[in-house]
């Protein structure tokens, strides 16, 4: 790469919505504006204000929708008027905006239009009941299907891929490997005040993962509700820099991670995914980004892995080539990336335990990764060492639509 | 005339009454859902909500309009595949509100009884008046050519008695719902010497049809529901009296409630229960019941006197618990009403020196919202009343006697032929009252 670039000072807001024990559906809730204040001056506090900033991007899907507000970029002045009359502007990829708003801060940063970017991801999607929320998700893919889709879209669309995947390589096999998904993000966010699944208290994940049956009825075939995300309220933010960017907000290099490699691919949102039981964008751009950071993923320490559902952490694996086709399950079953495994994964929880506030998801997966691996990660921190001394986010928009793939090693 | 043909052109009687209202709301889906079938595309179904009160009526639109928004956003997966062919129909949103549409427009809401002349069948709901129930029925029959099925809501009055002087034999039954009929799985079914098989049998299928559970029930003046709740309120009230010869009446009727809800683990004391059932409504159904009572007076002087005082209970419209033997704050109990005074004692003044009295409940206590999700909890009850039985106090003592009191009324339905089996007791009592055991057991022997 042209220039040296690290983010440092991140920020996430709590991932409010049902799990949270203050979260009462009936009553008023703090909006957009909240999030994207507390998230914004989150970052700017660490990093010497908003004087110090060049240009801002903020990653948002469907506020348009959820909260009937758009031109999303006019926030950023509201978080501090020191970013008033400076470039901001709103990105969207659907689940993926967030990464969009980390790209959009890279490209600005290499191509020396700024040297201190402000990338905010937002959502607040609590507005609506779950009903018609899936009609707002929806818009992650194409709406000349919508008609003939099911009435929860994405989680019928991954029910689909789960449900091929059971027929090829057995149901209780793939379940298996989904369930051990399902409580190690239950596990990792028990440990991150912040997030959604922090009060859970369930004692044994596993039977209540497997004593629920999914039931196409009420929800769709192949999926229970503990296999989804998390409908959320959230938003997270981190600052982009440059080498001289870093010394303007006086942060060491060691408080910062370093990009390595990155890359940004999507596929045609009119086709089918080619091949139901594979991740092939997600394929694709995690390969780029490896190769662009010239290392391969045994040289990673931790993953965020955009696990919209446990089924797409499953074929993630696989895409990631940790597992071979139809061994992902096992791979998870077994433990290996869990907090203590080979490879752990979304240690705060990922998008089912910590929360996936679509719009800011990108952005959150970037920050705990910082944490991790400048050694802030609190009660999730992981040990790691100068063997395996990366780690790398994928973040995907739509049905494998849009993925951002960005790989991190701690500032030196 | 099959199951379809028979929900075409409905009439619900009292349709902006409590109970009215969710019968209106159950039936209209269950039309709407019919109607939406292949094969009834074309044919029009018309539900008449009538009722004297355009108040009522309004008022009964809107609450239609919130409840079945939330019936489509709960079935929203099926109403895509009912809705596949509308290709204008696309987001869940567009669908619910088609649905919603779909259901509204079945309902005519009127105050003119003269519409239902060309139902097939009729739900009556208008008070509980015999008299009331016997002439409207009558006028509907006499002028509907299409010999319509009446199904009663009525809680007290013998069906055959209805049948009998409205002139309807064979075409009236007793669908008694239980209130909110929209949450209430249960419903007691009563059947005359002559009701039609069809009959019997559409109410069955239509029950069925709305998820509620059937309990048959023999025609006698209370039915199962009543018969056993009646009674166990009057055993209450006359143990409460009797505790008053030694302590004052509001404490023997704390101590009462409290023995009722917390040492029987039951959903509220039996004090609450009448509240919330209405003074007014208790008094009226006994003073129906008990003429047809045989050795036994359903009566009780004290409801008598509150009902004088213009003390009432029931609910506000909002839902809210209106203040009776026991006044409210926040739906939880904190004073209890002194008849000498005419004004209400704050439990707080005497409370710590009954609790004492009575004594401390049995170790392996578990409060009723957490015994009624156990799963097989007579391994929980067995040895928990086994305990109480065991201990000396005041409070278990009258618990005891009120669980055997509450175990013969069960018995006495059965033996009076008015349940056919202790089950349909007990399932009426765990079903309909949410008791968390049925009152026939062998806890208290
Ligand atoms: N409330 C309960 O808990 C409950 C439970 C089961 C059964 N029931 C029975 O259901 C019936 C209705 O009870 P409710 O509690 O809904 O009473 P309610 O007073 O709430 O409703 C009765 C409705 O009937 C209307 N009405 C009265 N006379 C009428 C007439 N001539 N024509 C048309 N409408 C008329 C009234 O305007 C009112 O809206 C009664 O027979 C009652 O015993 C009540």
């Amino acid at each position: 790469m042209k220039r040296k670039i690290y983010m440092t000072a991140g920020y996430n807001t709590v991932s409010m919505g049902t799990g949270r024990k203050e979260f009462n559906p009936k009553k008023d809730r703090p909006g957009l504006e909240y999030y994207i204040s507390e998230a914004g001056k989150g970052v700017l506090n660490q990093i010497g204000g908003a004087e110090k900033v060049d240009e801002s991007f903020i990653g948002n899907f469907m506020a348009a929708r959820f909260n009937k507000q758009g031109h999303i970029g006019g926030f950023a002045g509201m978080i501090d008027p020191g970013l008033e009359y400076k470039p901001a502007m709103r990105v969207e990829g659907a689940c993926s905006s967030g990464g969009l708003a980390l790209v959009s801060g890279i490209r600005s940063v290499l191509a020396e239009t700024a040297d201190v970017v402000l990338a905010l991801g937002v959502e607040v999607q609590n507005t609506v009941k779950a009903i018609y929320g899936a009609d707002i998700l929806a818009g992650a893919g194409w709406f000349q299907k919508r008609k003939n889709s099911h009435a929860y879209f994405f989680p019928g669309q991954n029910s689909d891929r789960a449900g091929a995947y059971y027929e090829k390589y057995g149901y209780d096999y793939t379940r298996k490997g989904m369930g051990k998904w399902f409580c190690n993000d239950m596990e990792n966010a028990r440990l991150d005040p912040n997030a959604q699944e922090f009060h859970n208290t369930t004692p044994d994940l596993e039977a209540l993962y497997h004593g629920m049956k999914p039931n196409g009825k009420s929800f769709v075939d192949h999926l229970n509700v503990l296999d989804c995300s998390k409908v959320s309220d959230g938003a997270s933010g981190i600052a982009i820099v440059s080498e001289e960017g870093l010394k303007r907000i006086g942060v060491d290099k060691k408080d910062a991670v370093e990009i390595v490699g990155w890359a940004q691919l999507t596929r045609n949102i009119t086709n089918d995914p080619p091949e139901p039981l594979e991740l092939t964008t997600i394929k694709k751009t995690a390969a780029k980004a490896l190769e662009n950071a010239g290392i391969s993923i045994d040289q990673v320490a931790t993953i965020e892995l955009h696990d919209c559902f446990s089924i797409v952490g499953v074929l993630g694996v696989e895409a990631l080539g940790l597992a071979e086709p139809g061994k992902g399950a096992g791979f998870i079953a077994e433990g290996n990336t869990s907090r203590t495994g080979k490879i752990p994964m979304n240690t705060t929880g990922g998008l089912i335990g910590w929360g996936h506030p679509t719009g800011a998801t990108g952005v959150h997966q970037a920050v705990t990764i910082w944490q991790q691996l400048t050694g802030k990660a609190g009660a999730t921190q992981l040990n790691i060492t100068a063997e395996k001394p990366y780690g790398l986010t994928i973040n995907m928009g739509g049905d494998d639509v849009t993925v951002v793939a960005i790989v991190y090693k701690r500032g030196e | 005339m099959n199951y379809d043909e028979r929900l075409k052109h409905v009439s619900v009687l009292g349709a902006a009454g409590k109970m009215g209202s969710g019968i209106l709301l159950l039936t209209a889906v269950e039309m709407a859902d019919i109607s939406l079938k292949p094969e009834n595309k074309g044919k029009t179904f018309v539900l008449n909500a009538i009722d004297l009160s355009d108040d009522g009526l309004a008022g009964l639109m809107d609450y239609l309009r919130v409840q079945v928004q939330k019936i489509a956003e709960k079935k929203a997966v099926m109403l895509r595949q009912l809705y596949a062919d509308r290709t204008d129909l696309i987001e869940n949103f567009d669908i619910i509100e088609q649905y919603v549409n779909d259901v509204l427009r079945i309902v005519r809401p009127t105050t003119a009884i003269e519409t239902s002349y060309r139902s097939n069948l009729v739900f009556e709901a208008v008070s509980e008046n015999k008299d009331l129930k016997v002439k409207i029925l009558k006028q509907i029959d006499t002028n509907n050519p299409n010999q319509p099925w009446f199904f009663t809501n009525t809680s007290s009055v013998p069906i055959h008695l209805i049948e009998d002087e409205a002139g309807l034999k064979g075409r009236v039954l007793g669908f008694h719902f239980y209130n909110p009929p929209a949450i209430q799985k249960l419903v007691e079914l009563i059947v005359t010497a002559y009701t039609l098989p069809e009959a019997t049998q559409f109410a069955n299928s239509y029950a069925k049809a709305l998820r509620k559970v059937v309990v048959p029930s023999n025609d006698f003046a209370g039915f199962i529901g009543n018969g056993h709740f009646m009674r166990d309120a009057l055993h209450g009230i006359n143990q409460a009296i009797e505790l008053s010869k030694t302590i004052p009446l509001t404490e023997a009727i704390y101590k009462v409630n409290k023995v009722s809800q917390d040492f029987l683990v039951r959903p509220m004391g039996i004090f609450q229960l009448v509240d919330y059932v209405g003074i007014d409504v208790v008094q009226f159904i006994m003073k129906v019941m008990n003429p047809f009572m045989v050795n036994e007076d359903l009566h009780s002087d004290l409801l008598d006197k509150m009902m004088e005082l213009g003390v009432k209970g029931g609910q506000l419209s909002s839902g809210a618990q209106k203040d009776g033997f026991l006044k409210y704050e926040k739906g939880a109990p904190v004073a209890v009403f002194d008849i000498k005074q005419g004004d209400y004692v704050a439990f707080d003044s005497f409370s710590a020196k009954s609790d004492e009295q009575l004594g401390a409940l049995p170790q392996n206590f578990k409060p009723w919202k957490a015994a009624v999700r156990i799963a097989n909890n007579e391994t929980h009850f067995t040895p928990y009343f086994a305990e109480l039985k065991a201990m000396d106090s005041e409070g278990a003592k009258l618990a005891i006697r009120y669980g055997k009191r509450s175990d013969a009324i069960g018995r006495q339905l059965v033996s009076d032929k008015v349940a056919n089996n202790e089950q349909d007791v007990n399932t009426v009592m765990l079903t309909g009252f949410f008791h968390a055991y049925g009152p026939i057991n062998s806890f208290f022997e």
